[in-house]
């Protein structure tokens, strides 16, 4: 854009339009090859993270006949979440909620002390963005051979390769859709639909969506996604401080930079020889010598970069490094001679890591205090008491159980804290007074309950009870605070 | 128009030509991807004007090319759940009521059929609990003036009290004050007598007279009442109009004769049977 106007005089309306780019088009990285340390940590990361993802639901768990025999299946059709031998019902949905928080107060743990490592290594825009370029380099070369293809004009070779690289990239966004799927439904039975053509739409529409995102995002949008679409890295400046081990590039040592010839000195200069390889090699364009940026995900590949170019031209490794701001600041104050030091337990992080404590502390207790069976009352206030004709006193309440065991339960239902009460139950085919409820498997029971007593036992007013039931083995019990209430005065109605 | 762009010292950037009091904008551009998304909205908004309802017109509006109303919609939604009751609701109709009562699906489906039914029709009257009101009666205690098992409930929801229907429930207590049978001094020794039943007065000699000549064929030697004539139990201490000594003279002296719709034209059949469940778990069924 050179032809920018800098006066008053008239200028075409093509001319203005010229100088005023309303949008910026992206400048395409092209990240480079490189190998290390670094690199294999993240490529270990990689297999590992999707091998999780794709794997899992292929896990087979016998429950039996009439449950899924997948280890992990959401069913949100049967309104149950399946993990191995536990079952989450719909109610328990704050155990995802806990999971969720952990997961919070561990990013942000680890990133007070480390960083953008979820960034860099772990977040699912990086894994596959890293596996699409590995496909990419498979492909269509290197740094320099994909800028000199892409530069020259399209031809058979040209148009072959790229065909090739889309239809890799859309089998693995393909894969990545439907596993997805797989964790909603039964995995190997809707493999052999979709392949049939029998899945229902939501399956094929779900799986479009999934390989739509994972195409777009991890083969076109890339580091766009990091720097304009992901909140994270705008927020999370909040979970950094100085003492938190960042990529950087150890300026009191680069500088000053400048190309170095073979044989020559380096008194008078830094240790950059500006061979610009952590730039090549960066997988959102930037330069890390630079600072600090919100476009850096701390992936850590020109420190990989820098230590095969140190390692070359015989200098000490760790010119760009992990390292602390702190450190940094000591470093360029004295010159180089301060030590290194990095403080991991700091205000910050050991608030981070005493609210994970807790929240795992609270789900644990509330996982392992759960029970096979639910019981909730509630109590009729419409009309709040019933006079009967001999002159008792009777509540009505709805007894609900969930039976969350997998076979029919008959549960035992007691009351305390009123003395000579009576308990009736209208259940099916209950006529006489039988206080046993029977609940089918995996349900919840819904049952009418009947509180009587004699008209000089009843209370003035309301009255704490406690109803509870158990079943026959006492593998399952629950009890449910309720109130009965009495005439306040004798005679009263209700 | 935007005439002077500068390079913009500090940032480096371009301003966008504005001056506005010697106060100037960068230009910071969209990223395309941002552009190109606003783009697609507009665009999903012709497509959406075009296959929906959309721009009011002078006699009406834009309709769509999908034809879709909110109002299809609900006929259609009704009809598809009519259709996955339809299971139920024909089994309800063809199973007897004791029957029902002991299947736990039928009993739950009647259970929760009638409540909403109950909602919708009787609530009025009977209460949101079905605890009834003066004149209304209380359905969840076990007092009952027409009979409280489930084929009597059924009969009585289906063809009502003392209305026009050809087989709703009939009786007629007759006026003894109003019309002159006896006395208000008569209908006063016979409130006491009433009362008594449910030691809340004392009797005379007289009310007791008085109620073996004129109240004894209903509502039986010891005041039980009697079911059949729809004739209340007066010994229960439960009271339809009131059990003090005013209200129960009046009763007496006017009679109330209360009534209630036959609800067989209004409600189907399976409704009928549901409601008939669901009122007799209530608490009062027999």
């Amino acid at each position: 854009m050179d032809n920018r106007v800098h006066d008053d005089e008239a200028v075409s309306l093509r001319k203005q339009k010229e100088a005023l780019p309303l949008y910026v088009t992206r400048i395409k990285v092209y990240p480079r090859a490189v190998a290390g340390q670094w690199r294999r940590i993240k490529w270990a990361v990689l297999v590992l993270l999707l091998g999780i993802y794709y794997l899992v639901p292929w896990i087979r768990w016998d429950r039996g006949p009439d449950a899924p025999s997948q280890a992990i299946l959401i069913d949100l059709d049967g309104r149950r979440g399946w993990f191995f031998d536990t079952v989450i019902w719909p109610q328990e949905v704050y155990f995802v909620t806990g999971l969720l928080i952990l997961a919070a107060f561990g990013l942000f743990l680890a990133t007070s002390l480390f960083g953008r490592v979820w960034c860099g290594f772990t977040c699912p825009q990086t894994v596959w963005t890293d596996l699409f370029m590995w496909v990419e380099r498979l492909i269509e070369g290197d740094r320099n051979e994909r800028m000199r293809m892409d530069r020259q004009p399209m031809s058979v070779a040209k148009a072959a390769r790229k065909t090739l690289k889309h239809a890799a990239w859309l089998v693995i966004a393909a894969a990545t859709g439907g596993a997805w799927v797989f964790y909603y439904v039964d995995a190997p039975t809707t493999l052999m639909k979709i392949f049939r053509g029998e899945a229902s739409a939501e399956v094929y529409a779900f799986v479009g969506l999934f390989t739509a995102t994972t195409y777009v995002l991890a083969g076109w949008a890339r580091e766009q996604v990091c720097t304009y679409m992901c909140p994270w890295p705008r927020f999370q400046a909040a979970m950094l401080d100085e003492q938190s081990l960042i990529v950087t590039y150890q300026k009191w040592r680069g500088e000053k930079r400048g190309k170095h010839k073979a044989g020559d000195g380096w008194e008078g200069r830094g240790d950059c020889v500006d061979c610009n390889l952590c730039v090549a090699v960066c997988p959102t364009g930037i330069d890390i010598r630079d600072g600090q940026q919100i476009e850096c995900i701390g992936c850590s590949l020109c420190v990989d970069a820098c230590t095969q170019t140190m390692d070359k031209v015989g200098r000490p490794r760790g010119l760009i490094r992990w390292d602390t701001l702190a450190n940094q600041q000591a470093m360029e104050e004295s010159k180089g001679s301060a030590e290194a030091r990095w403080r991991p337990v700091r205000p910050r992080t050991v608030l981070y890591a005493a609210l994970l404590l807790v929240v795992a502390a609270v789900f644990l207790t509330a996982f392992a205090l759960r029970t096979n069976a639910e019981l909730t009352v509630q109590r009729d206030r419409s009309p709040n008491f019933v006079r009967l004709s001999n002159g008792e006193i009777r509540n009505a309440y709805t007894v609900k159980i969930l039976n969350k065991q997998r076979q029919e339960t008959r549960y035992r239902l007691a009351l305390s804290g009123l003395p000579q009460a009576t308990l009736g139950i209208v259940a099916a085919g209950n006529e006489g007074g039988a206080t046993d409820l029977v609940v089918h498997p995996d349900t919840v029971g819904t049952f009418r309950v009947f509180v009587t007593v004699p008209a000089a036992a009843a209370p003035a007013g309301a009255k704490s009870i406690t109803l509870d039931i158990r079943d026959a083995g006492g593998q399952a019990r629950a009890s449910h605070d309720a109130v009965f209430v009495g005439p306040a005065r004798r005679g009263e109605t209700p | 128009m935007p005439t002077k762009i500068e390079k913009d010292t500090l940032s480096g950037r371009d301003t966008t030509g504005h001056e506005w009091d010697g106060v100037k904008e960068l230009n910071t551009p969209l990223p395309t991807w941002w552009v190109y998304t606003f783009y697609a909205t507009i665009v999903f908004a012709a497509v959406y004007c075009f296959l929906y309802p959309s721009w009011p017109w002078l006699n009406g509006h834009l309709e769509g090319s999908l034809g879709y109303s909110s109002r299809v919609e609900l006929t259609q939604a009704l009809e598809a759940q009519a259709k996955s009751r339809a299971v139920y609701v024909d089994r309800i109709r063809t199973t007897p009521l004791a029957q029902i009562a002991k299947e736990p699906e039928l009993l739950n489906f009647a259970m929760a059929g009638g409540r909403s039914a109950f909602q919708t029709n009787c609530m009025q009257c009977h209460g949101a609990g079905g605890a009834g009101s003066p004149g209304f009666p209380n359905l969840v205690d076990d007092d009952w003036i027409w009979g409280g098992s489930l084929d009597q409930i059924y009969t009585t929801i289906r063809h009502g009290i003392r209305n026009a229907d050809d087989k709703s429930r009939q009786s007629m207590m007759p006026r003894f004050g109003a019309d002159g049978m006896l006395t208000g001094a008569q209908v006063a020794a016979v409130t006491d007598y009433v009362l008594s039943l449910s030691g809340k007065a004392k009797a005379t000699p007289e009310g007791a007279k008085i109620y073996q000549e004129q109240c004894v064929a209903c509502h039986g030697a010891e005041g039980k009442g009697n079911q059949e004539l729809g004739a209340p139990n007066l010994a229960d201490g439960l009271w339809l109009y009131g059990g003090d000594r005013d209200s129960v003279y009046r009763s007496i002296f006017y009679a109330r004769n209360g009534s209630m719709p036959a609800w067989s034209g209004r409600l189907d059949e399976a409704t009928m049977k549901m409601l008939a469940i669901y009122v007799h778990a209530l608490g009062g069924g027999r």
